[in-house]
Parts: C-alpha cells; structure tokens; sequence
C-alpha cells in the first residue's frame, strides 16, 4: 500500500471509530444523601449543608445527587428534597448546581424536628433512585446517628438488596446511652453493617468529615 | 546419601569411599569417549555459533548495502532538489534583473549617444589667430604714414576701427561659445552618473548570477560524488543525516509539546459541545474530539507545506500542476484559519468557564463571588494563542520530513550496529564453547588423576624394561 493509501486508510477508520463509539455511557458517580432530621439530630443541618456544598464542588457534569430528609416515613417521594443529574456540558451544570443550592438552602432554613427516624425506608428510596438512574459508582451517605426509631406497624427488619451499593454513615454522633455503654455505640453500627454487607453493598463509617475526599473518593 | 546406595549401611564412610573409588575407576574407563563425547560437543556448538553468526553478518552486510543504497539516493534526490531551487533562483534573478536588458541596453545606447553629442557640441573653438594682431599693428603705421594725407588717414583709420570692432566681437562670441560648452559639460554629469549607477546595476545581477554558478558548481561536484557512491559522499551524507535526526527530533519535541498546550486550551470548552460525559474507550469524548482538531490542523499544515513544495512527503500534490497546487494551498489556508478562528473562540470560552467555575466554588464556600480584575489579559492571551498556534503548528511538516527520511537512514545505522553487536557475541559464545569443553576434558582428567598418574608410572616402568631388555641384546649381539 503506498503512502497516501496508508493516510486514507487511517482517516477513514480514525472518522469511523469516531462515529461508532461516542454513543453516550452511563454517567460515572451517583450520590444520594440522607439527612436526619429527628430530635436532637437536626441540630447538625449545618454540617450537612457544608457536606453538600462540598459533593456539589466535587461532582462532575453527568453525576446524578440526590437529597432527601429522614423522617417517620422515609420510604416516600415527598421525603426526597431534591435529585438531579447534571447536563453534560459545564456550564449548564453549574447552573443546575446554584439551583440545587438554593433549594437545600430553603430546606435547612424551615426544617422541623421529626418525631421517629426511618432510615431504612430512606436507604430503600436513594437505592431505588440509584438503581433507576444507573450511574458507575452508586454512593448512600446517611447524615445520622444511626439509631432507628420507626413509627407503630412500619416493617422494615428485611433483608435489603444493596448490590454495588456503598452506604457511607456521616457524622454518627454518640447518644446519651453510648456514653454510658460504648459498646451500644459500637453494636448499632456493627448490627447496620451487618445488614448493608447481607443485602451486597459496603459499609463505612466517616465521623471526620475533614477526610470526606478520601473517604468517597469521587 | 540415599540408603541404597550404602553398601555397608553400618560404615558409611568406607561406602563413601568404595562409591568414591568406584565411579573414579569408571571415570577412568569412559575417559577416551568421554573426551571424545566433549569435544565433540564444543566443537558442534562452536560450528553452529560461527554459522549463525556468518547467516547474521550476511543479513547485517545486505542490511547496511541497502542502507547504503538508501543514503545514496536520498543524497542523490536531495542534491537534485537543491540544483534545481538554485537554477530557479538564477532563473528568477535573470527574469527580474536582465529580463529587461534590452531597454537597459537601449537606455545605456542613448546615454552614451547624448554624451557623445554634448561631446561633439562642447568641442573648442580657436581664440583669434595672431594675424588680427597683426593687421591692427599694420593699420596702426599705416595711420601714421597718412598723416599728411586726411583722407587715407581717415579711411586706414575706420578700417582699422572696423577691424577692432570685428575683433571684439569675434572674442565675444567665442566667450559665449565657452559658457555654452560648460553649460553642455555640466548636463553631462547627470547622464554620466544615470550611467555609472545603470552598469553598477548589471555588474550586481552579473555578480549575483556568478554567485550562484559557483554553488551550482559545487553542488555538481557533490552529485557526482554522489553520483560515484564515494565513501567520502556516504560519510558525509551519514553525518548530515544523523544531524538532521537529532535536529528534527528535538523540534519535533518542541512542536509536541506546543500541541500539548493547544490540547488543553480547547479540551475543557471541547466539552461544551459534545458533552462532558460520553466516553471514547479511556478518553472523553471531548479530549479525543480537541486531539482530532489539532491532528486535523497538523494535517491540513501538512498538505499546505506540500502545495508550496516546501516539503514533498506527498508525491501526488507534489505532481499536480501549479494552478491545481495554488488552489490547494489556498483551500487548506482558508481551513486552517477557520480552525484558527473555532480555536481562538474555544480559548475564550476556556476562560468563561474558568471563572464560572471559580464563581460556583467561591459560592460553594459562601464567600461573595467577585470577578479579579485584569481577568480580561490571561482571556485575550488564550485568544491570541488559540489563534497562532494553529499556523505554529503548521510548520510541524518540514521537521517531520527531515526526521522521517533520517530516521529511515538512523534506523537502518542502528540495526545494523546492533546486528555486528549481535554476531560478535555469538561468535563469543561459540569459542567460549570450544575453551569450555577444553577446560571440561582437564577437569575430567583432574578427577581421575590418580589411574592416570598409575598409568604413566606402569608405562614408564613398561618403557624403561623395554628400554633395558633392547640395551641388554644390543651389548650381547656386539
């Protein structure tokens, strides 16, 4: 083959590739964060914010963030604050980001304190809506203490389906009875382990919220 | 030692030593074929190291005469290239210089045929020949002698008043002559000056032409080396292009690193449009797409150099017409200035985002948003970048082809260094193998030294009896 063939050659296949392979792949990361809002939990909103406003620095054009507060009924779409998967060009996604601000901000500035904390029904809905918009990396961060107290009849003691799921607990403050016996502390994160690991997914604990970049590695 | 092998378990040295002496007397018994089986061995592998080694010589041989022919013909084509831009240029300088010899030649004809005719007109006349002198003292004494006689007196008299008058204005006319001569003489200067000024011109062009007869003239020397396959020629053309090589790599090196800045003033805003998020195998769409742009700049400086014949790494360009060849230069300018423009607004957009970006961290941080000033300088440099490096870029082409044509040339060096590297060392091998089965059959020998020393002294002794029992028949017989 002579020179200019072999050029031909390499435009041609250089402009198929091109064509063939930029069909668009899923979105890399999916953030979903769950916010405690029972007693004297709600009391930490600030944190939570600086946490947000650090993942929406962090978060690349085609990331999917949701947040959403834990209640009494978590398992429910009025519970979910806001979700959104960034366009795919920067600047458009930086707007969505300003607009994301501005409605967490809204949120923390009328907050109420809840009466129980569902967190298992808010993990069910951030996987539901991971599972739904299927990005590489799918990441529940639950702003909590980490202690369940469900309302009268709601049923939540099985087993869930966490595959490729990392459940990262932020900020799991320590409760009067912690401080009496540590050991509770350490069995209510063991036994929430124990719970994400069965369903396939992994579980961290982040109490430094300094050492949130390496932690979610995003 | 395995227990098997003990012959008397209960002493195992005295086992030790009959297995000891036993594979000695063995080795002694297999020493002739054993030296044979090793000799044989190193004397097999040392052949076969010295055939494999000629086979790589024969390849390394044929190898650097194809370099060599190579050399040549780059040489050849490249002293060709040169000849041939020098006999351009001549043929430029005689078209612009002695293009218009005629009208030079016919303006010279009228300057020296004004200066030949001013010559003529400032030609000098006589002053009054003496004998008007003479006829004044003549009518003098004549006036003299007529004293007495009025008449004649009156009329020598007006004579010579008419004669003095004739006199002076005879000199007066030749006074005006004069002045009109130095009139002429000084318009001659002009013409003479046109003149010196028109033949330094065509002494410069001629000068020029000689110039560049003597390059010819040393260029065809060179051809013919060439030409002749001297070794002279082909050191000197391997030395040039290994130059050439290191020249052209290191520009090249330059010139990527100036595509690696390109890359990065349009990766980001490349994003814009055609998103952020979908992927070409490891790379973002957007990278591949900026890298696509600046291959596409680099080529379209490619064909450019091409159609100016600056470079000829395409032999088709390189064969169309000067009219197909003009538009094609001016096709691929108009392309790569579009690109220039697409760049240089890519950069700007660069720099937008940059600072919507900065805008959204500082709000992420609560901290008022506030734009530095002079933010407006790094913008209009990216701009002004984005627009040069494009044609910067384009002249990636000639050290592209001076590294490509040398780099052949280098490879096959390089090759064949490697190839004489390789058949030394086989060679090597092959009489390490012969030294090694030498030195083998001695330690062999050192093994069983102890037979071979019984041997030598029951040989000797054998010699020695011999030796007497022949002295002892010899003495009898006598």
């Amino acid at each position: 083959m002579n020179r200019p063939n072999v050029v031909k050659a390499c435009l041609a296949l250089g402009t198929a590739l091109l064509l063939g392979a930029c069909s668009p792949v899923p979105p890399g990361t999916g953030v979903f964060l769950l916010i405690d809002t029972s007693g004297t939990y709600a009391g930490e909103l600030d944190r939570a914010r600086s946490v947000i406003n650090y993942l929406l620095g962090t978060l690349d054009p085609g990331d999917s963030f949701g947040v959403a507060r834990i209640d009494g009924g978590s398992f429910s779409e009025k519970d979910i604050l806001v979700r959104v998967t960034f366009d795919e060009r920067p600047s458009v996604a930086n707007d969505e980001k300003r607009l994301f601000l501005e409605k967490v901000g809204a949120f923390t500035d009328t907050v109420r304190s809840a009466a129980h904390t569902d967190i298992t029904g808010g993990v069910l809905q951030a996987v539901e809506w991971l599972n739904e918009v299927g990005p590489g990396r799918k990441t529940v961060l639950i702003f909590s203490d980490m202690e369940e107290d469900l309302p009268e009849g709601f049923v939540r003691d099985f087993p869930m389906e966490l595959e490729g799921v990392r459940v990262i607990a932020l900020n799991v403050t320590k409760l009067r009875p912690d401080n009496v016996d540590p050991r509770t502390y350490a069995m209510r994160l063991d036994r929430w382990r124990e719970r994400i690991e069965s369903g396939g997914g992994r579980f961290a604990v982040i109490n430094d919220l300094e050492r949130l970049d390496v932690a979610l590695d995003l | 030692m395995p227990g098997w092998m003990m012959v008397w378990p209960e002493n195992p040295a005295l086992s030790v030593l009959f297995l000891l002496i036993t594979l000695i007397l063995f080795l002694y018994g297999a020493r002739a074929p054993a030296h044979r089986g090793i000799q044989s061995t190193a004397r097999a592998l040392n052949q076969g190291c010295k055939l494999i080694a000629e086979a790589i010589r024969g390849v390394q041989e044929r190898l650097a005469a194809r370099n060599r022919e190579v050399l040549l013909s780059e040489g050849l084509e490249d002293a060709e290239r040169q000849i041939e831009q020098e006999f351009q240029r001549i043929s430029a300088a005689v078209d612009r210089d002695l293009g218009g010899y005629p009208a030079l030649h016919r303006r010279l004809a009228d300057q020296v045929a004004r200066i030949d005719e001013d010559y003529r007109k400032v030609t000098d006349s006589p002053p009054a020949p003496d004998s008007w002198t003479q006829t004044l003292n003549a009518a003098g004494e004549l006036v003299e002698k007529a004293g007495t006689q009025p008449a004649a007196a009156k009329a020598v008299d007006a004579l010579r008043t008419a004669i003095e008058q004739a006199h002076d204005d005879a000199m007066e006319t030749y006074r005006e002559s004069s002045r009109e001569r130095h009139d002429l003489l000084a318009k001659m200067v002009p013409a003479w000056r046109a003149m010196s000024s028109t033949l330094t011109r065509v002494e410069n062009s001629v000068g020029n032409i000689f110039e560049r007869s003597r390059r010819i003239d040393e260029l065809m020397d060179e051809y013919r080396e060439i030409s002749a396959k001297s070794d002279v020629a082909e050191r000197k053309l391997t030395s040039s292009t290994l130059s050439q090589f290191v020249i052209a790599s290191f520009v090249l090196v330059v010139a990527s690193l100036g595509g690696f800045i390109n890359f990065q003033l349009i990766a980001l805003p490349m994003s814009e449009m055609v998103g952020a998020t979908s992927r070409l195998g490891s790379m973002q769409t957007s990278d591949v797409a900026a890298l696509v742009i600046i291959l596409i700049e680099i080529t379209m400086g490619l064909f450019l150099m091409e159609s100016l014949r600056i470079t000829r790494l395409f032999p088709v360009i390189g064969r169309l017409d000067a009219r197909a060849r003009r538009r094609m230069a001016w096709a691929t300018l108009s392309i790569l200035v579009i690109l220039a423009g697409i760049e240089s607004s890519l950069a700007y957009m660069r720099d937008m985002l940059a600072a919507d970006r900065v805008a959204l961290t500082q709000q992420l941080a609560g901290a008022a948003v506030q734009r530095p000033e002079f933010m407006w300088i790094p913008a209009v440099g990216q701009m002004v970048m984005g627009f040069i490096l494009p044609f910067a870029l384009t002249f990636v082409a000639i050290p592209l082809e001076s590294f490509i044509h040398s780099s052949r040339i280098v490879l096959g060096q390089v090759t064949v260094g490697l190839l004489r590297a390789l058949a030394f060392g086989v060679d090597m091998l092959g009489f390490a193998a012969d030294h090694a089965g030498k030195a083998l059959k001695n330690v062999y020998d050192v093994v069983v030294f102890l037979p071979l020393k019984i041997e030598e002294l029951v040989l000797q002794a054998r010699a020695d009896r011999a030796e007497a029992v022949s002295t002892k028949r010899s003495t009898s017989t006598a």
